[in-house]
């Protein structure tokens, strides 16, 4: 069998279960298994290009997700006035400050001569801005978020288009990778985890307690979205007609129809993302990457300038992310800090990438499906498990009930355990780089 | 005459597939010196590396005192009373030099006070120095460090890959002193040096290597003597 | 007075809780650093180790109670713990002999370590919630204040109180007993000399007839112990939730990395550093501002830095700092 036949039966498999799913259990679970599996493809290609063609590990993909969600966001809802009007100003005035306070401390950090005058200077730079920063930005907060709280409180977004937010959320994590990627590249592998790890808390901190930027744990929900709503088809005469007409329910005909379009929309976008991947890839920028991970004291000699490539796919790759995290937004409708867990949107796209196979795209993206798809089907086949296991126990036992309650947390376990197994005897993932 | 004390005889082999030493011999009677020196990439260092056993080899044979130990890995090499010493990265830098003589004899169950006392009196300055961090001392100190660990297992065989490597001339003439001492107390010792001359000088036999082969082989003033040898290896 | 009240409210506030928090960073930090020095990669899995340490001493500290044992004012978790420790050494040795030999049998580089470890950390996380659940476990128990803060008042005639909590001289003196033991083992005690050189120069403590395997194990023996130990007293000292080990990985590496990884010394300062700055930046001076300013001057907000809620950035605002002027720590570290 060729590698390719192999790679073509490696895909069909996956999409078999999928349709495996649509057959057995309902097309709905199918679609949403196949729209989210879209989604966390390109979340791994993100990944795949920062670790499979650059050799960094970063595990604060959980922000750059939620900054890409903000993205949608701020892009498609519509603004609040009556919050602009009370302090919109202010905030955009105080952010402004906060940022010249780190330019002025950075600058006069590099400018001044050594010594305790300048020690002096960047502290007095710092608290003073601190301070101003603080007098704006609190007034600015409390006024917004008091402009109807139930449901504003805060500034809403542009009004445009969702799609226009994806770009957006993406260009969001791009700066925040930036900053990650100026302090911790160039140190060690370890030390840039750390750092990410850090980043992505950090984020979710914000969206969570920002509440006149994200609405906090509030939510924000109803984005409006880049396809029609279920309930408007439904009441579309000719929609109705003519699911009757083949023979289906528009009930359920009209969620499926939304999904399909959500699944072509996202589909566009993976295989767009690939293409473009493949041809970077097989360029002379993609063999120069790769040489740089192979060998960096080569590399370097040879007198490429390590840092600042990695610096540039740490931040593409981040982009990605960002990207995925703001179709996710889009697909759910809503933006819920409160939910973004490290282990599923960190650590899960990291068992994606390697067990897809790590340095392949296409690896990357099967891993994506084939992990995604694990992910949503191990809890009720766990839930099966404890059925069996317990069954012969006395019905109301408390180790019956507890085993029954714990099933969920079988996919952590299987997870864990796929990725140790994949590591350990098929390194290089389903379908190795070549 | 009886074979040497110690012997790596007609070794060939390397770390990879092709082979860098070929039919090399060199050895060294009990209480003498005996010194490795050639051009660069002769294949020194992996001559006295394939006597301490830490490469394989294709053909040839390792003998201590007539036994064969060939076939012994380095940590084996050891209990059977040979001690290296490498040429950089010799010293604990984060422990004291006490610690550092006291790792030396780690496997030793008995009392290993009376080994450190000769250590001390062999290199004074480091009874001086014992509770101090061996990362802090300067580069001659360290090699003293790194000899005085060696010594602390009571070799029968003290081996030195470069031992000068980076030292200051007056440095070096003291270590070689120490070096003299240390075989006078019946320490066999073979070593690998780059400043050839002042090697050959205090070597009872002398083996230049050039390709992984025996290029001379005589005794230090012999090879010190010879037109042949000063003219290509030791600049005149 | 005002002075006084101002000391006693800060140390009440900021003094007392940064110091038990400290410790159990700097316990948590230790087990990192040597993890990080002896097998040289940074473990991912340590705050599930921790976690499950904990829960050992929680199923425990329930069997104990059940039958009506305790330790009377101490917290029944204290004679716990032992059997935590053991449970979690036996299953940090069978982690190492499952999963990460065979790395170090091929040499494997660090980072396929931390992506093994990282593996290790979903299975420990979903083995705890699989045993013990994702609720809170509040497992103290004992008496709650070592000084009330009513007590202290009546004690000083003060406005301020000061209470001071039972868990958090045990976390105290508990953290002070097993560095003292560390540093004992490490520095008096020939197996810990060979971790120490092994952690130094691998190459030459194996030819001076290190065993790698034997000091091995025995690391992952202690840290199987501090983990144990730096998991129950926080549990201990806030309340045990499975998800607060993995978000407290964060600081416990910045305290590790801000000290210098690999040095166990500036692991402890790192976790001092890192649980001062914390309790610090989010503390509201309001109180403490109203003592020492006349009254004209005294501040209408609450003088707070950074909301709780930020706690996070704050170690890695530290972390930041650390590595971009002195990327080996505030003590020499081995990483670069």
């Amino acid at each position: 069998m060729t590698r390719q036949t192999k790679n073509i039966a490696l895909f069909a498999a996956v999409f078999a279960l999928i349709l495996l799913t649509g057959f057995l259990q309902s097309w709905n679970v199918a679609l949403a298994i196949l729209n989210m599996g879209l989604i966390s493809a390109i979340m791994a290609l993100g990944v795949n290009m920062q670790w499979g063609y650059a050799g960094l590990f970063n595990v604060g993909v959980m922000g750059f997700v939620a900054l890409g969600g903000l993205g949608a966001v701020v892009v498609a809802m519509p603004p609040v006035n009556e919050a602009w009007a009370a302090g919109g100003g202010r905030v955009i005035l105080a952010l402004l400050v906060g940022a010249g306070t780190i330019f002025a401390a950075i600058q006069s950090w590099k400018k001044l001569a050594k010594g305790r005058a300048r020690n002096l200077t960047v502290v007095a730079v710092l608290l003073v801005g601190f301070i101003v920063f603080r007098w704006l930005f609190d007034g600015a907060v409390e006024a917004i978020e008091a402009v109807n709280p139930a449901s504003t409180g805060y500034l809403g977004g542009l009004g445009l288009p969702v799609i226009i937010g994806w770009p957006v959320g993406a260009l969001l994590a791009a700066g925040a990778a930036w900053i990650v990627g100026k302090t911790a590249l160039g140190l060690r592998s370890d030390y840039l985890a750390i750092a990410t790890l850090g980043i992505a808390e950090i984020i979710i901190a914000i969206l969570k307690n920002e509440d006149w930027l994200s609405r906090g744990v509030k939510n924000v929900i109803g984005i409006p979205r880049p396809v029609p709503y279920e309930i408007d088809l439904q009441e579309s005469a000719s929609f109705s007609d003519r699911m009757t007409g083949w023979g289906l329910d528009p009930v359920t005909a009209s969620s499926v129809v939304v999904k399909l379009m959500y699944a072509g929309l996202f589909a566009v976008i993976l295989l767009g993302l690939i293409w473009l991947l493949e041809r970077a890839l097989n360029s002379p920028w993609g063999r120069m990457m790769r040489a740089i991970r192979d060998n960096e004291t080569a590399a370097e000699a040879m007198g490429k300038d390590v840092t600042r490539r990695h610096l540039q796919i740490f931040i593409l790759g981040s982009a990605v992310c960002g990207l995925a995290g703001a179709m996710m937004t889009t697909l759910d409708g809503q933006l819920t800090p409160g939910t973004y867990q490290p282990l599923r949107f960190t650590f899960l796209i990291w068992v994606m990438v390697i067990v897809g196979g790590s340095g392949n795209n296409w690896g990357a993206v099967l891993g994506g499906f084939l992990i995604w798809f694990l992910w949503v089907q191990v809890e009720p086949m766990g839930r099966w498990l404890m059925e069996q296991v317990t069954s012969g126990m006395a019905d109301g036992s408390a180790l019956k009930v507890h085993l029954l309650d714990s099933a969920a947390h079988m996919r952590l376990l299987t997870m864990g355990l796929v990725l140790l197994l994949v590591l350990r005897f098929s390194p290089r993932g389903l379908i190795p780089e070549r | 005459m009886a074979e040497p004390f110690l012997i790596g005889d007609k070794m060939t082999g390397g770390y990879g597939p092709t082979d860098i030493l070929h039919d090399c011999t060199v050895a060294a009677e009990k209480g003498q010196i005996a010194v490795i020196v050639g051009p660069n990439g002769a294949g020194k260092s992996t001559a006295m590396k394939a006597v301490f056993g830490m490469l394989n080899l294709r053909g040839g044979s390792v003998r201590i005192d007539g036994e064969d130990i060939t076939q012994l890995s380095p940590q084996d090499r050891v209990a059977k009373g040979m001690a290296f010493v490498p040429q950089t990265n010799n010293i604990f830098t984060s422990m004291t030099v006490e610690e550092n003589l006291e790792m030396g004899a780690f496997l030793r169950r008995d009392d290993i006070t009376a080994t450190m006392e000769q250590v001390y009196d062999l290199f004074p300055i480091l009874r001086e120095k014992r509770q101090q961090a061996a990362g802090e001392l300067s580069g001659g100190q360290r090699q003293q460090v790194a000899v005085g660990r060696a010594l602390m297992t009571q070799p029968k065989v003290l081996m030195l890959d470069e031992p000068t490597a980076g030292v200051s001339p007056i440095v070096m003439d003291e270590l070689f002193d120490r070096i003299i001492e240390v075989a006078r107390a019946g320490i066999t010792i073979l070593m690998v040096e780059q400043n050839a001359r002042q090697a050959l000088e205090i070597a009872h036999m002398g083996y230049v290597l050039v390709q992984g082969r025996n290029a001379y082989t005589d005794t230090g003033k012999a090879l010190l003597a010879d037109q042949e040898v000063r003219r290509t290896f030791l600049g005149g | 007075m005002d002075l006084l009240n101002a000391i006693v409210a800060l140390a009440n506030f900021v003094i007392v809780p940064a110091t038990a928090y400290g410790a159990q960073l700097a316990l948590g930090a230790l087990g990192v650093t040597l993890i990080y020095g002896v097998l040289r990669f940074s473990n991912l899995a340590h705050g599930e180790m921790m976690a499950f340490g904990t829960m050992l001493t929680i199923l425990v500290t329930w069997g104990l109670q059940g039958m009506g044992v305790s330790l009377g004012p101490l917290p029944t978790a204290l004679l716990a713990l032992p059997f935590g420790i053991l449970g979690t050494m036996l299953l940090v040795l069978a982690v190492d002999r499952s999963v990460f030999r065979f790395y170090r049998q091929v040499k494997a580089a660090p980072v396929i370590f931390l992506i093994a470890s990282m593996g290790v950390m979903f299975v420990l996380n979903g083995v705890v919630r699989l045993i013990i659940g994702v609720d809170e476990r509040i497992f103290v128990d004992g008496a709650r204040f070592l000084i009330s803060a009513r007590e202290f008042k009546q004690m000083t005639g003060l406005n301020e109180g000061l209470a001071i909590r039972t868990t958090q001289v045990i976390t105290l003196v508990t953290a002070v007993v097993t560095v003292a033991a560390l540093f004992w083992f490490l520095n008096k005690t020939r197996t810990g000399k060979s971790m120490r050189a092994f952690s130094d120069n691998e190459d030459l403590a194996l030819l001076s007839g290190v065993n790698p395997e034997k000091v091995v194990t025995i690391t992952w023996l202690i840290v199987a112990a501090l983990a144990t130990i730096a998991g129950t007293l926080y549990g201990l000292d806030k309340s045990f939730k499975p998800f607060v080990y993995l978000q407290i990985l964060l600081p416990i590496f910045a305290s590790a990395i801000v000290g210098g990884l690999g040095n166990p010394i500036g692991a402890i300062a790192g976790g001092f550093v890192i649980a001062f700055s914390e309790v610090t930046v989010t503390y509201a001076f309001k109180k403490v501002a109203g003592y020492l300013l006349p009254e004209a001057w005294e501040p209408d907000s609450l003088v707070q830095l950074l909301s709780t809620d930020y706690k996070f950035a704050v170690s890695f605002v530290i972390l930041v700092i650390v590595l971009l002027f002195r990327p080996t720590g505030l003590f020499k570290g081995k990483a670069v």
